[in-house]
């Protein structure tokens, strides 16, 4: 991922089956790349939110938010300000520890980039973190020198910062 | 609130929308349906011998009379053979709903269920998704009724196209409590059909200042019926109009003004005007492949001025200086006023000219060359022959583009042909979806002999359902676009475009209970095409040709528009 290059679209849907096929083959067929994309509902039960972030010049932005747009059960898309917005990720990482060393090494890192441990074996540590992607990706290269034995990573999802907000008025 | 079944339900709503006419074929699975088609008697069923056919049916009663055209096919291979003729839809933005059976979505035999890999089920919604502008699956006969006016709401307004409408039996056998209504409920829908005041005004300062300017006009002026307001336009202007393939019939093509269609076997004082012109206004058109050619060197002169209904459309394919997002018809009246307005009654006359002389210079009409006398000459002839609203469809390859070419188009949907996807097999379902649409035109579908083929089964429901059309197959024997691609770009190795003399169209027409001619000269395609407009009976014209013919000018992929090839 080129940082700074990212760009995140927030878009509402009509909270039903078959949205996310939709958004998901239109940018197959018009040769859009996804990086990540999270569903989720929203504070309206039905509408949901979908995030979408592309690493894609200006223009082929322009189109993939009037296609987006263009589709019926799409309410509402825009693309989030650069450098406006709050975005976070959240990644469950189970690493394989040998000795104690190696634990009180993975419990230090863990506490430096707040994450949290959530499940402990005798050879392994599951840790949740949260944070923008970057973070997520310095800790993973953290972890990798002990063995990544899982992992799961959610996609990015964001919000526009301050009061101004991408909604559907009632 | 009425009890009723889903398949009731169904054709009550859809005759609420003043369906008349659903091209078809039965099955399994849609069988409650067409049962009840039986009580609807205001609804006419035409069989078709193939879905694919129905659905471009519905494509031809829907180009010539501006309805939203309906077909319908039963789950499985049926809604599969649908595709193309919806894909075909989709690119062209033809308004279509087509109704689909699909196996039951509940019920007691839960091994027939959706999902499973019942008999004869096909996920036909996951299939059409790309090629759609939206698709319904009831799971409640309650829904059926604003799915309908939703789908046929979608079908027909903002910029057209097909809409899926797929009934799991279960919803068509069912019977429940049923509300009709007229509502449309679509919140994510954003018709925007008037333009800005702004975009106005900035586009009517060019088109004011204008020294070159030429009209552009695509398939989105015959939807949004804005022939008028271009005439006007024009006039006002003194500016050249050229169309896409799509927009052919927009514009008048006996008009001083007209320049033709633009593209890759556009007219060449078409091309090459438009390279010349200082502004463009480009009404309802994609800038698709075909009409721009390379995009660099299209229109380069030009500052660029975009009515259009699709916002996605805009700066899609080329950027313009001025995006206008409308209706068309609105849009041009609109503008019309404004430049009106602003418009120093100037020169303008070194244009008016150039336009004049380009157009003697450049007709592809009038240099004879003798390889392509018979096409030329034989569009020409029944250009005389069809009245001017005789309707015209075509099939793909060499046939569609000497159509596009010769045969002037004199009024809006008269000219029926497979822009954007291309479909071989298109023209002739198509002309009689037209004929059923217009029943007191004529109606003629131009074809190759390869392309007839295609479809041609449905000489069959033609002549059985007693929709008589023409059909004209200029029979050269090969694949001939294809041909003529592979004789210029591959130097002449051909391979597999040979058809050889099989079948013999005359008797196929008669095997299937049709009229058949063979014209063997002008004089004697003129005798069989009075015969056949007289006549009300289907008919075929075989009409042999060259199978080295070339279509010219041509254009070759990724040149542009001016770099010509072919004398002309
Ligand atoms: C369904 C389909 N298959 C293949 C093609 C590719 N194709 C384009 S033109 C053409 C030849 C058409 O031959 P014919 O109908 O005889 O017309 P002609 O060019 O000879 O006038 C072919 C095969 C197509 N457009 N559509």
């Amino acid at each position: 991922m080129e940082a700074g290059k990212t760009k995140i679209i927030s878009v509402l849907v009509e909270n039903k089956p078959g949205v996310l096929h939709m958004i998901a083959n239109l940018f197959r067929r018009r040769n859009f790349n996804i990086e990540s994309i999270t569903v989720g509902p929203t504070e309206q039960k039905d509408i949901a939110r979908m995030t979408i972030t592309v690493n894609e010049g200006e223009k082929t932005v322009e189109q993939v938010i009037k296609q987006v747009a263009k589709q019926i059960d799409v309410l509402k898309v825009a693309e989030l300000e650069q450098g406006n917005y709050v975005m976070r990720e959240l990644a469950l990482i189970k690493v394989k520890v040998d000795d104690s060393k190696e634990r009180s090494d993975i419990i230090n890192f863990v506490n430096v980039f707040r994450g949290r441990i959530i499940d402990v074996s005798t050879d392994s540590i599951t840790v949740e973190i949260t944070g923008a992607p970057d973070k997520i990706d310095a800790f993973l290269n953290l972890m990798r020198t002990f063995g990544i034995m899982e992992l799961a990573r959610t996609g990015i999802t964001a919000l526009q910062r301050g009061a101004k907000s991408i909604r559907i008025d009632e | 609130m009425t009890k009723m079944s889903g398949a009731q339900a169904l054709l009550e709503s859809l005759e609420r929308q003043k369906v008349n006419t659903i091209f078809g074929i039965l099955g399994g699975a849609i069988l409650p349906v067409y049962d009840e088609l039986n009580y609807h008697k205001k609804i006419r069923h035409i069989l078709a011998r193939h879905e694919q056919c129905a659905a471009h049916e519905a494509e031809g009663y829907a180009r010539a009379s501006g309805r939203v055209g309906v077909c319908m096919a039963t789950s499985g291979p049926g809604a599969t053979n649908l595709v193309t003729g919806i894909a075909d839809a989709y690119m062209d933005s033809v308004p279509i709903v087509a109704l689909t059976g699909q196996v039951p979505s509940s019920g007691v035999n839960t091994s027939y269920m959706i999902g499973r890999d019942a008999f004869q089920e096909a996920d036909i919604i996951g299939i059409v998704t790309a090629v759609t502008k939206y698709s319904y699956q009831p799971r409640h006969i309650s829904e059926i009724p604003s799915m309908v006016n939703n789908a046929f709401y979608l079908a027909g307004t903002g910029r057209p196209g097909p809409v899926l409408i797929d009934m799991p039996k279960n919803v068509q056998t069912g019977v429940a409590d049923v509300e009709f209504t007229n509502k449309i409920s679509l919140r994510g829908y954003k018709l925007i059909t008037e333009p800005k005041p702004q975009k106005i005004s900035e586009a009517s300062d060019l088109l004011a200042k204008a020294e070159r300017p030429i009209i552009l006009v695509g398939g989105g002026a015959i939807t949004s019926g804005a022939s008028h307001e271009i005439v006007q336009m024009s006039d006002l202007l003194m500016a050249p109009v050229a169309t896409t393939f799509m927009g052919k019939g927009a514009f008048p093509e006996t008009h001083p003004m007209s320049l033709g269609s633009v593209g890759m076997h556009g007219n060449p004082a078409a091309n090459r005007l438009i390279g010349e012109a200082d502004v463009l206004l480009a009404v309802g058109t994609r800038f698709s492949d075909r009409a721009t050619a390379n995009l660099d060197t299209f229109a380069s002169h030009a500052k660029k001025i975009q009515i259009e209904i699709d916002n996605a459309e805009i700066n899609k394919n080329i950027e313009v200086d001025v995006a206008i997002l409308a209706d068309a018809k609105i849009a041009m009246r609109v503008l019309l006023q404004a430049t009106k307005e602003k418009l120093q009654k100037g020169e303008g006359k070194a244009w008016t000219k150039r336009v004049k002389e380009a157009k003697e210079q450049l007709s592809p009409l009038l240099k004879d060359r003798p390889r392509d006398i018979v096409p030329k000459h034989l569009l020409a002839a029944l250009r005389e022959l069809l009245p001017d609203n005789g309707i015209v469809t075509t099939e793909v390859g060499q046939n569609q583009m000497w159509s596009a070419l010769y045969l002037k188009a004199l009024k809006p949907r008269t000219f029926i042909s497979s822009g954007g996807l291309g479909t071989m097999g298109f023209g002739f379902p198509a002309a009689i979806g037209a004929k059923v649409a217009c029943p007191d035109r004529p109606v003629v579908d131009i074809a190759g002999d390869g392309s007839f083929i295609m479809s041609e089964q449905e000489l069959a429901c033609s002549v059985t359902e007693d929709i008589p059309v023409i059909a004209i197959v200029l029979n050269n024997s090969v694949l001939g676009m294809v041909a003529q691609w592979q004789r210029t770009l591959y130097d002449r190795r051909y391979n597999a475009v040979k058809l050889g003399k099989s079948p013999d169209f005359v008797k196929l027409a008669d095997a299937y209970g049709a009229q058949g001619f063979r014209a063997n000269s002008i004089e004697e395609f003129q005798k069989a095409v009075k015969t056949a407009l007289a006549s009300k009976v289907t008919t075929v014209i075989d009409v042999p040709i060259s199978s080295e013919c070339d279509v010219v000018p041509f254009v070759p992929p990724g040149c542009g528009l001016p770099q010509q090839m072919g004398d002309y």
